[in-house]
């Protein structure tokens, strides 16, 4: 809970947060190695310098530091684990299902519980995402279509296979869609970022939301435009919230634009912790005004009232949370 | 080193470096010597080149990756004195292959036969039409800022902006920049034509002037969040080791951690 000068409170759910294992121990490959690598680059090129981990800390680390870094020191009120299993890259897996679910069970009204799954896994991964599903009550699924399998280097929302996926999720309950766009989709002579198969399977999946995760950066101009056509389109801020601190005025130029495009209902916080931590993210975010001239043209605002939408109503709106429940809930919990 | 090289040398090496000026990120716009993209680069007496490139991240999309070592290896290759240039992409997860199809002259969907449908040349188009987006918001936002009305800049020509006394630097590289990619992809643009035509070669028209401007803005910070990003990657991943041998040029002077400027327009 974050609590402003006038202490107004602002419920925050964390849209987009992982518990990994990027050990030298786990590491398959030098693919492994190399992930890891390049997430540190991410969380040292925009942290604030007191926030940045030596890499040993950030390859892996513990329960008890991911509740101390969101719940204690953070602000979140809750978090949704967003799996990513990459195991062409690590042995048992980057951060998945299971491994979050150890999470659930001990922080069990903290943690919002997301599956996965992967449509090149066919018919057998139809039956998985099934029982995995059934097992933990899954209300969304994170989906990194840039995943390396074998010698595919990743595939498209809109893939029969992934059709297929998408309407067993429809049947299972599974409303919400979190696609992570990467680099690596083939053929590599196309735009590897490229987020028009999102566009299709919106249109044709009308009852289920698709959050699309770091707002389809670096293709910003092409996700506004899905998102003005398909109204079940929302944009996760993970990524983009971290340009707060180093870059502003670049910030204002990103929020705004998806507020001018998207709307105040259709955006998520996310910290992507732990690339980055929600506490200064949050604490930046609480402080910031857009500057003058941007909203003059763009005409949009960035209230407290929008901005407690970003940081946890929508998410509650997506994932059935009745805030006010919840907070009697965690103070119950704490007392 | 630096201090062994003769004369003959050292110009040699500058030469190459003015060629690495010109070799731009097909996706950021900015070239790969101002990026710090091109990490050392040697020159033997017989006039062969070596040069190493290094990127921010390993995943860096390997068709961009691609474009950027086979036009490094073109445009050096195109100097009077240079024998045989090799091209080094470091710790990317296409490097060998990268490097095998560059300096062998093998065409990109050769080098990733069974990966790639087609060649290079739209992904290309299409982002140079954004980098021309890009150039001309900038442009329009800084005169604007510099009290051009919407009007009198919708009216304009080209001959009329080339010459428009422009006190400031960063207005005239700006300028310049637009210029230079209009030849390119200017839409519909004649020499006496408008200087401002749309990327399909429409007219402006001074009433949708400032939501046009915001169409243009979406693009360009699509494109600037890997711009940005990029710096910082790779200072992150390379701790800020500069390229060797790197001469200070103005053109190349843009390198380190300084964003292209564009960042306080708008």
């Amino acid at each position: 809970m974050f609590r402003t000068a006038d202490g107004e409170e602002v419920f925050i759910i964390d849209g987009h947060v992982h518990l990994w294992d990027a050990s030298p121990e786990n590491q398959r490959n030098v693919h492994g190695a190399q992930f890891i690598n390049c997430f540190h680059d991410y969380h040292s090129g925009l942290s604030p310098a007191e926030y940045v981990w030596p890499i040993e800390k950030f390859q892996k680390y513990s329960p008890e530091t991911l509740y101390e870094d969101l719940f204690v020191q953070g602000y979140d009120d809750m978090a949704i684990c967003q799996p990513t299993y990459l195991t062409d890259f690590y042995k048992d897996g980057f951060n998945t299902t299971e491994r979050n679910a150890r999470l659930k069970e001990r922080y069990p009204d903290r943690i919002i519980l997301n599956g996965a799954f992967d449509p090149r896994d066919g018919e057998a991964g139809l039956e998985a995402l099934e029982a995995l599903a059934e097992k933990y009550a899954l209300t969304g699924v994170k989906l990194y279509t840039a995943e390396w399998r074998g010698d595919s280097k990743g595939y498209k929302l809109s893939d029969p296979w992934a059709q297929r996926y998408l309407a067993k999720c429809q049947e299972l309950g599974i409303k919400n869609i979190h696609p992570h766009k990467g680099p690596t989709i083939l053929p590599l002579n196309r735009d590897a970022f490229d987020v028009a198969d999102v566009d299709e399977a919106a249109t044709n999946f009308p009852d289920l939301n698709f959050i699309v995760e770091h707002v389809g950066l670096p293709r910003l101009d092409d996700f506004c435009w899905i998102a003005t056509q398909e109204p079940n389109v929302y944009g996760g801020l993970a990524v983009a919230m971290a340009f707060i601190n180093a870059r502003p005025r670049y910030f204002a130029e990103i929020i705004s634009e998806l507020l001018f495009w998207l709307g105040e209902d259709r955006l998520l916080f996310g910290s992507d912790y732990a690339i980055w931590q929600p506490k200064w993210l949050i604490e930046k975010f609480m402080a910031f005004e857009l500057p003058e001239d941007i909203q003059e043209e763009t005409g949009v605002t960035l209230n407290l009232d929008v901005k407690k939408k970003i940081l946890g109503e929508n998410a509650a709106r997506l994932y059935g949370i009745d805030v006010e429940a919840q907070k009697l809930k965690l103070a119950g919990a704490r007392a | 080193m630096t201090a062994a090289l003769t004369t003959d040398e050292s110009a040699r090496l500058r030469d190459v470096w003015e060629r690495l000026a010109t070799v731009t990120d097909p996706e950021l716009d900015e070239s790969v010597a101002a990026m710090g993209f091109a990490e050392s680069v040697r020159v033997d007496g017989a006039g062969d080149v070596q040069i190493r490139l290094r990127l921010p991240t390993y995943w860096c999309a390997a068709n961009f990756a691609f474009l950027m070592a086979s036009d490094t290896r073109e445009a050096v290759e195109a100097l009077p004195w240079a024998g045989t240039v090799t091209v080094e992409l470091q710790e990317h997860y296409c490097a060998d292959q990268i490097n095998l199809g560059v300096n062998g002259g093998l065409p990109f969907q050769e080098t990733f036969s069974g990966e790639a449908d087609g060649g290079l040349e739209a992904l290309r188009l299409r982002f140079r039409r954004k980098a021309f987006q890009r150039r001309q918001e900038l442009l329009l936002r800084c005169l604007v800022k510099r009290g051009y009305t919407a009007a009198a800049l919708t009216r304009l020509s080209l001959p009329e902006l080339t010459d428009l006394p422009l006190h400031d630097a960063e207005a005239s590289r700006l300028r310049m920049r637009y210029v230079e990619i209009i030849r390119e992809v200017g839409g519909g643009t004649d020499a006496s034509g408008p200087a401002f035509l749309t990327v399909e070669g429409r007219p402006l028209d001074s009433d949708t002037f400032v939501a046009y401007l915001r169409e243009l803005r979406r693009v360009r910070v699509s494109t600037e969040f890997n711009a940005q990003l990029c710096r910082g990657l790779l200072q992150a991943r390379y701790a800020g080791r500069a390229p060797s041998e790197m001469p200070a040029y103005p053109s190349t002077g843009a390198s380190r951690g300084a964003a292209s400027g564009a960042e306080d327009q708008g």
